[in-house]
């Protein structure tokens, strides 16, 4: 026990702004990630709101077309790079060494600098917008040549924005990974880990795989640009669609970097409310595994439109139709954990019980855009952006949200306001759907995405979307509010919060202290 | 808790109301691949319904059922292998029924053989260009919706932004086989009810096809953002009768004709400065406005302003040449093909004394001739 007292002596972590900035300590890197990625969630969904307040009516009326799409662009990266992906890091952050018994993350001063440099990429990305002529406006998919010759000097710091991000993210994966392989507590297996240590795992070797692809792109647009290359310039020998394909290579595999760690929150929060062990856990880890694997041989699902030969856009659409296979074996887990379980509706489940039902929506549709002869029709309209948007916003977030809500006792040790927690739910629930659900039929009906304008058959549904839209980004100021006085004070928790949690990291007090596990528990 | 149960259904038979309203779904289409897409796109939809109901049925029975509020007791089974490999193989056989149909109709709409008619299509920033190989007939086809619509300023007609100055025009029940490709950047070639949509890009040459069944005017959009105005190149298409069809592209051949004569007469005028003032500024307004900007400050960063600049003010024959061939490399691209020589001329002129650039140079439709010999 003396190691434990004299831990505690030597404790002598900076205050103030240094403590921050200094910080090695795996608790402290997930806040930061958490609250950056909130920020970005916000900086995000303002410019979504101009995208809406701009389609709200047919006609011009906010913006000009070419800001619209750096609004489009700038939305699309900062949601993928800067909320989406950094929130789930600050999640493996904070949770990972408590779920596996590990006193930190394996590599601290890196923890840091991956975290750090985050902050620069987005400067620079947002500071484009400033410079003359408006920052990146080719999408956030930046197809060359529209994001190389027929660019404006915004090119040059989109990629090393890109490029830091990259790094921040591959840093961040090769620590996911050293740490679970290495750090586990004595008697923790594989296949014993927590589902979303499992996930995240899996989703680290994903980054490690395709970051450096999307390195080689924007890299690649960089010297086409800049050093008269000609690796996407038709003029020179170069293949703009090649570009896509490089592009997609490293595009699929993100998605379900966006999605895997979800699947880990959600597979954690339903036995815990069900009060019943996770149906199928070993299938649940074959399944993460197969959609890892699938996502590398799917990519072309986005190019069918580009020319593809028919043997190609087949195997494309047969592998990508199996996807449904293991993503439909998750869904069942999830269905048949909650069946004969024992289930109470705390804030957390309500957000999971959301993600099951909307994610599968997003699933069904993401089929029917496999499915090549139709998705001629589909392909860049806004049936897809519906598609994703389910995926992404009551897939990812929402599953963010619920861990959020799940494990903000732990790391604040009060309860939340638990009123206004259940209205931000309701009330994004139902704004989220008067939102993305409308798109599916505007997009049915022949409406392209990335368009400032609009034909006027397209014009009810859409001012129905931006009201939407508005309850949807505003709604999300309530969970600011139950954050910050969740983090100020409030009903004081026990180490276990919820009854039916189970895992190591509700035997730690709560608020979690600084250091946790200096000596590795036991797992029998 | 009613609630959710409501919202649920209501969310679950929203689709089923809006598939009664076609305005709200693809639409069936004018051709036999359109008709087969759309029953594709109808069953695999159903088949989602299907599976959706069942498994949000059996999910929402627990959640009322089972709760621990009703005093629930857990269950303590995890884990069962017959029931896991069970629905492992049943969306598998669900994906064969499935995968089969869809492949039957993409071998279909992959068989550009056999065409009756070969036309170009040229994407460029914003408009498309259509040829009609083996018959010496080609044009552009631009936006025809007044900036006015666009800016608030009047009424919107009800084809707002799907309307072209020349459509391009098809002969009913022939198969039409599209060769597709590009300028500048990749646009997409999108006609709904053909169930066409094929990426033109630069470069390269895609293939498409359609046979179409029945007469009218069908509108499209470019589907693949290609830069600011994205949203402003639609495309529609008119189809006519073979034999009316083929009276047009009689017509459309003699009027080729004329208009080379025009051009060739045109060599000898000599047009006073309000008249190609007058022209210009159409043609500007028409052709140029939309990255140089009306008043002709360009957008900074993005495409340079003309007023005061050195291009405008400098050397004539230099101007002549960026409009008549483009500029390499840079959305600025050369419309010799586009507008006739008296055009041109009038353009020129008109930014060489629009905006306060009074250079008092006069450009004629001979000097224009003159430029583009030289660049051969």
């Amino acid at each position: 026990m003396t190691t434990i007292a004299e831990s505690h002596h030597h404790h002598h972590a900076p205050t103030g702004i240094k403590r921050w900035l200094f910080t090695t300590n795996h608790k402290d890197i997930g806040t930061l990630y958490l609250l950056f990625a909130l920020l970005m969630f916000l900086t995000g969904g303002a410019m979504a709101l101009v995208i809406r307040a701009e389609l709200f009516q047919p006609g011009l009326q906010f913006v000009e077309p070419h800001f619209f799409n750096q609004m489009t662009t700038v939305h699309g990266l900062i949601m993928v790079f800067g909320a989406v992906m950094p929130a789930f890091t600050g999640l493996a952050n904070w949770m990972i060494p408590m779920m596996i018994g590990a006193p930190d993350m394996a590599l601290p001063r890196m923890n840091n600098w991956s975290f750090w440099i985050l902050p620069f990429a987005f400067f620079i990305l947002l500071m484009s917008l400033f410079m003359e002529g408006g920052g990146p406006a080719f999408g956030w998919t930046f197809y060359a040549p529209l994001s190389t010759t027929y660019s404006n000097d915004n090119t040059a710091l989109f990629v090393f924005a890109v490029h830091i991000m990259g790094i921040s993210s591959i840093m961040g994966a090769i620590n996911v990974i050293v740490t679970i392989v290495n750090m586990r507590a004595p008697g923790m297996t594989y296949m014993k880990l927590p589902l979303f240590v499992w996930t995240w795992l899996i989703t680290a070797f994903l980054l490690i795989a395709v970051m450096p692809v999307l390195a080689g792109a924007v890299t690649m647009v960089l010297t086409d640009k800049y050093f008269g290359t000609d690796f996407f310039n038709a003029a020179g020998g170069g293949d703009p669609v090649m570009f896509q394909h490089i592009f997609w290579f490293f595009g699929h595999p993100e998605v379900y970097i966006m999605i895997l760690p979800a699947f880990g929150v959600i597979s954690t929060i339903i036995p815990t409310f069900s009060r019943k062990k996770l149906f199928g856990y070993a299938s649940m880890v074959y399944a993460t595994a197969s959609i890892a694997f699938l996502s590398f041989i799917v990519w072309a699902h986005h190019m069918f439109t580009t020319g593809m030969p028919l043997a190609g856009e087949l195997f494309f659409m047969y592998s990508t139709m199996l996807i449904s296979v293991p993503t439909g074996v998750k869904v069942f887990n999830w269905v048949a954990t909650m069946w004969r379980g024992s289930i109470s509706f705390e804030v957390p489940m309500l957000f999971s019980i959301a993600f099951i039902v909307l994610f599968t929506l997003g699933g069904f549709s993401g089929l029917m855009l496999a499915i090549t002869p139709v998705d001629f029709q589909y392909h860049d309209t806004y049936f897809v952006v519906a598609h994703f948007h389910y995926v992404l916003v009551t897939g990812a977030v929402f599953s963010i949200m619920a861990g959020a809500y799940y494990w903000l006792p732990k790391w604040t040790g009060n309860m939340y306001h638990i009123g206004l927690a259940k209205a931000h739910f309701w009330l994004s629930l139902i704004s989220v759907n008067i939102l993305f659900f409308p798109m599916h039929f505007v997009g049915l009906a022949g409406m392209p995405r990335r368009i400032p304008d609009y034909a006027l058959q397209f014009a009810d549904f859409n001012a129905l979307i931006s009201i939407g839209g508005f309850a949807f980004g505003l709604s999300q100021l309530l969970f600011v509010a139950v954050v910050y006085k969740c983090a100020k004070g409030g009903q004081k928790v026990p180490a276990k919060v919820w009854d039916g949690a189970e895992g190591l990291e509700w035997e730690v007090d709560s608020p979690a202290p600084y250091h946790t596990f200096s000596e590795p528990p036991e797992v029998k | 808790m009613r609630l959710v149960k409501l919202s649920l259904w209501l969310l679950l038979s929203f689709p089923f109301l809006a598939v009664g309203t076609s305005q709200y779904n693809l639409p069936v289409g004018v051709t036999d691949i359109s008709r087969d897409v759309y029953e594709l796109h109808m069953t695999i939809f159903y088949i989602c319904c299907v599976i959706g109901l069942i498994v949000f049925a059996i999910m929402f029975w627990a959640i009322i059922h089972h709760r621990k509020s009703k005093g629930a007791v857990p269950a303590q089974f995890h884990e069962s292998t017959k029931v896991e490999i069970l629905w492992t193989a049943i969306p598998f056989v669900i994906l064969i029924a499935m995968a089969v149909p869809a492949t039957k109709t993409l071998i279909a709409m992959e068989d550009t053989t056999k065409a009756d008619l070969t036309i170009k299509v040229t994407g460029s920033q914003w408009k498309w260009h259509y040829e009609y190989l083996d018959h010496d007939v080609s044009f552009y086809s631009v936006l025809s919706t007044p900036r006015e619509q666009i800016t608030n300023q009047d009424e919107k007609t009800e084809t707002y932004l799907l309307d072209v100055d020349k459509p391009l025009i098809i002969p009913k029940g022939k198969k039409v086989r599209f060769l597709m490709t590009s300028d500048d950047v990749i646009h997409s070639w999108w006609v709904p009810e053909f169930a066409v949509k094929k990426d033109a890009n630069p470069g390269f040459i895609n293939e498409a096809w359609t046979r179409v069944n029945e007469t009218g005017i069908y509108r499209g959009q470019c589907a693949e953002l290609c830069g600011k105005d994205h949203g402003f190149m639609p495309v529609v298409v008119e189809v006519k009768e073979p034999a009316e069809f083929d009276q047009w592209l009689a017509n459309a051949q003699l009027e080729k004709a004329q208009a080379a004569a025009a051009e060739k007469a045109s060599l000898d005028l000599t047009l006073s400065k309000d008249e190609l003032m007058t022209l210009g500024e159409q043609v500007y307004m028409a052709n140029c406005a939309a990255c140089h900007q009306p008043t002709g400050m360009g957008l900074p960063g993005v495409f340079p302003a003309l007023k005061d600049s050195p291009i405008a003010l400098g050397d004539v024959k230099a101007h002549i040449g960026i409009v008549v061939h483009g500029k390499p490399a840079t959305a600025m691209q050369g419309y010799s093909k586009m507008l006739s020589l008296k055009e041109l001329a009038a353009v020129v002129t008109y930014e060489r004394n629009a905006w306060g650039n009074n250079t008092g140079d006069l450009v004629q439709p001979s000097d224009i001739q003159e430029s583009m010999g030289e660049a051969q």
